[in-house]
């Protein structure tokens, strides 16, 4: 497959690296394997995509690069450190399925939470939180408390101070999967145009293979059972990418693939 | 309104049951006072009067059934002469200009709950810290959380003599001591409010935390303490009702203060039963104004903490 998306002269700096590694939760009656033999590399500016079915893993290998679950076997670097070390220097931004915004403060004091955390001056605090609402479309919003916004104006406030603290890499865990398809689109179509702007390393979650192929760079189909990794698809779509990019033969050509790959995971299993 | 309605009909329904509860109650009494009177009884005889059961006699003396409302030590008084009572040392004093004489319910009233804020602030202020150790150590949990159960279940009224006589002989003041016994009832729905509440938030928002590498201190003040309003509150009103009743108990232990167990103490001794009921109607009067006060108080919080929502 050729690549028209990284083709810079120097080779790409690698942010995530996974080396044959495993997890394993013991559970009450049986261990079980949540990712067997995972060996990916993140490269810098990418946006890769997880999806497969639930239980194939993508979240909690997100949760290891996060350093929210510890490996049992094999190795993981992120920046070239370990993952906890990572999350100690605030490598990453992380953004849940739901926005989990306090209800008790507004807009503005909730993208503040992080930095409040880390120790950011308060004029600093003040500029940060401009920007990203900026970068988010929320301007004026600010003053709002939580409730006052809708569903995918609340997802968009938590990307918001996910971004916050300049974190190179944006982890992102089903972000959309609760909001509805049309605003689904839309935020998409903001989140491509904000990592175009921002240059971020992206890995992202998802259940829908619209979706990953529309904003991915790389898609990394997985499957159950144990948890491991299928196939991994780097897309020839350009980086540029209006909506109806959707409606193109390489578009569905890249879903057909990844539709493909999914379908031969469910086989191993029946 | 119709809340208002249901709960004037069982109000309604209460007084006339305790209107008809004051005959069997006080029939005995009035039949001797009828007797000095003059008026014939039935049975006559004195010795045979106390033989025979409260109802089968105001059955016999239907004649007698106005007195049973009026007398001056009935066993049971009548709700009129409670209320008439609890007006003539309330509002009467007031009027008088005497508010805080020795037999204003006002002055006893503000007695017990002077006790009872003071108790209250300490037992809340116990029963967060306690919240907050058992939250973040295991071994407080499993060693601390037994021990405050079984606190519970020694009886109040035993243990107030005694620590009325350790900390009066570690010269505490009265109030202070009235406070601790307070306390030792106030404590415990906080606490265990407050632990639940402390655990309320959920794992997303707890990884959410140690994303941004946040400390267990941070975790406390920005999620755990703010996550635990609507628990604490609901433990708020429990406790200053629990508070109330320590701070009474405690004045039967310390009479010499004065308040409104030593009111029903006093009363008891010298079967001043009209006494007894006001000063109880005076403290259910006073828990029912601080449970509100701390309703009112939990509403316009956690509506401004976005909880309501």
């Amino acid at each position: 497959m050729n690549n028209e998306t990284t083709t810079q002269a120097a080779p790409p700096k690698a942010v995530v690296e996974a080396k044959g590694l495993d997890l394993t939760f013991q559970t009450k009656d049986s261990p079980v394997q949540a990712l067997k033999d995972v060996n990916l590399t993140i490269d810098q500016g990418d946006f890769v995509s997880f999806i497969g079915p639930s239980g194939c893993g993508k979240t909690t290998f997100l949760r290891c690069i996060a350093a929210l679950e510890q490996p049992t076997g094999g190795s993981l670097t992120v920046n070239g450190m370990t993952p906890d070390e990572a999350r100690r220097n605030r490598a990453y931004g992380y953004v849940f399925q739901a926005a989990g915004l306090y209800p008790w403060r507004t807009i503005a004091k909730n993208i503040k939470l992080p930095l409040e955390i880390m120790g950011y001056s308060r004029t600093d605090q003040d500029e940060r939180v401009k920007k990203v609402l900026q970068l988010v479309d929320l301007e004026g919003f600010g003053g709002k408390f939580p409730w006052q916004l809708s569903g995918g104006m609340q997802q968009r406030a938590s990307i918001a101070r996910a971004l916050a603290f300049d974190a190179d890499i944006l982890l992102m865990d089903e972000p959309f999967g609760a909001l509805d398809e049309i605003v689904r689109d839309h935020l998409n179509e903001q989140l491509l145009k904000l990592w175009a702007r921002t240059d971020k390393t992206i890995a992202f979650v998802t259940h829908s293979i619209p979706e990953a192929v529309y904003l991915s760079t790389k898609i990394v189909v997985m499957s159950p059972r144990p948890g491991r990794i299928t196939d991994v698809i780097e897309s020839p779509l350009p980086k540029e990418r209006p909506l109806d990019i959707r409606d193109t033969p390489e578009f569905l050509e890249v879903a057909h693939r990844v539709r493909e790959g999914l379908r031969a995971g469910h086989a191993y299993d029946d | 309104m119709k809340s208002f309605l249901s709960i004037l009909t069982v109000v309604a329904a209460l007084i006339a049951f305790w209107y008809a509860a004051c005959v069997p109650m006080n029939i005995h009494e009035a039949a001797i006072q009828a007797q000095r009177a003059g008026v014939d009884v039935t049975p006559a005889e004195a010795p045979e009067r106390r033989k025979t059961g409260r109802i089968s006699l105001a059955l016999q003396n239907t004649g007698l059934w106005s007195t049973v409302f009026t007398q001056e030590r009935p066993q049971l008084p009548a709700p009129h002469q409670v209320a008439q009572e609890f007006w003539k040392t309330t509002w009467g004093m007031i009027e008088r200009g005497r508010a805080f004489s020795k037999r204003s319910l006002i002055l006893h009233g503000w007695i017990t709950l002077s006790a009872t804020l003071l108790g209250f602030a300490f037992g809340t202020a116990l029963g967060i810290v306690l919240a907050v150790s058992i939250v973040h150590s295991r071994a407080m949990d499993m060693s601390v959380m037994p021990w405050i159960i079984a606190s519970q279940t020694v009886p109040i009224l035993a243990i107030a003599p005694m620590i009325v006589v350790v900390l009066a002989a570690l010269s505490v003041d009265d109030i202070v001591a009235k406070g601790v016994i307070s306390m030792y009832l106030s404590f415990f729905p906080v606490v265990v409010g407050m632990v639940k509440g402390l655990r309320s938030p959920d794992a997303m928002q707890m990884d959410q935390m140690k994303t941004w590498n946040a400390t267990r201190t941070e975790t406390l003040w920005k999620l755990r303490l703010p996550s635990s309003a609507p628990y604490l509150f609901a433990s708020l009103k429990v406790g200053v009702a629990a508070s109330l009743i320590g701070a009474v108990v405690a004045e039967l232990s310390l009479s010499s203060n004065g308040g409104l167990g030593a009111r029903l103490l006093a009363g008891s001794y010298y079967g001043q039963t009209v006494q007894i009921w006001s000063a109880l109607f005076a403290a259910a009067a006073l828990a029912a104004v601080l449970v509100w006060a701390i309703g009112v108080a939990q509403k316009i919080t956690l509506k401004r903490m976005g909880f309501a929502q």
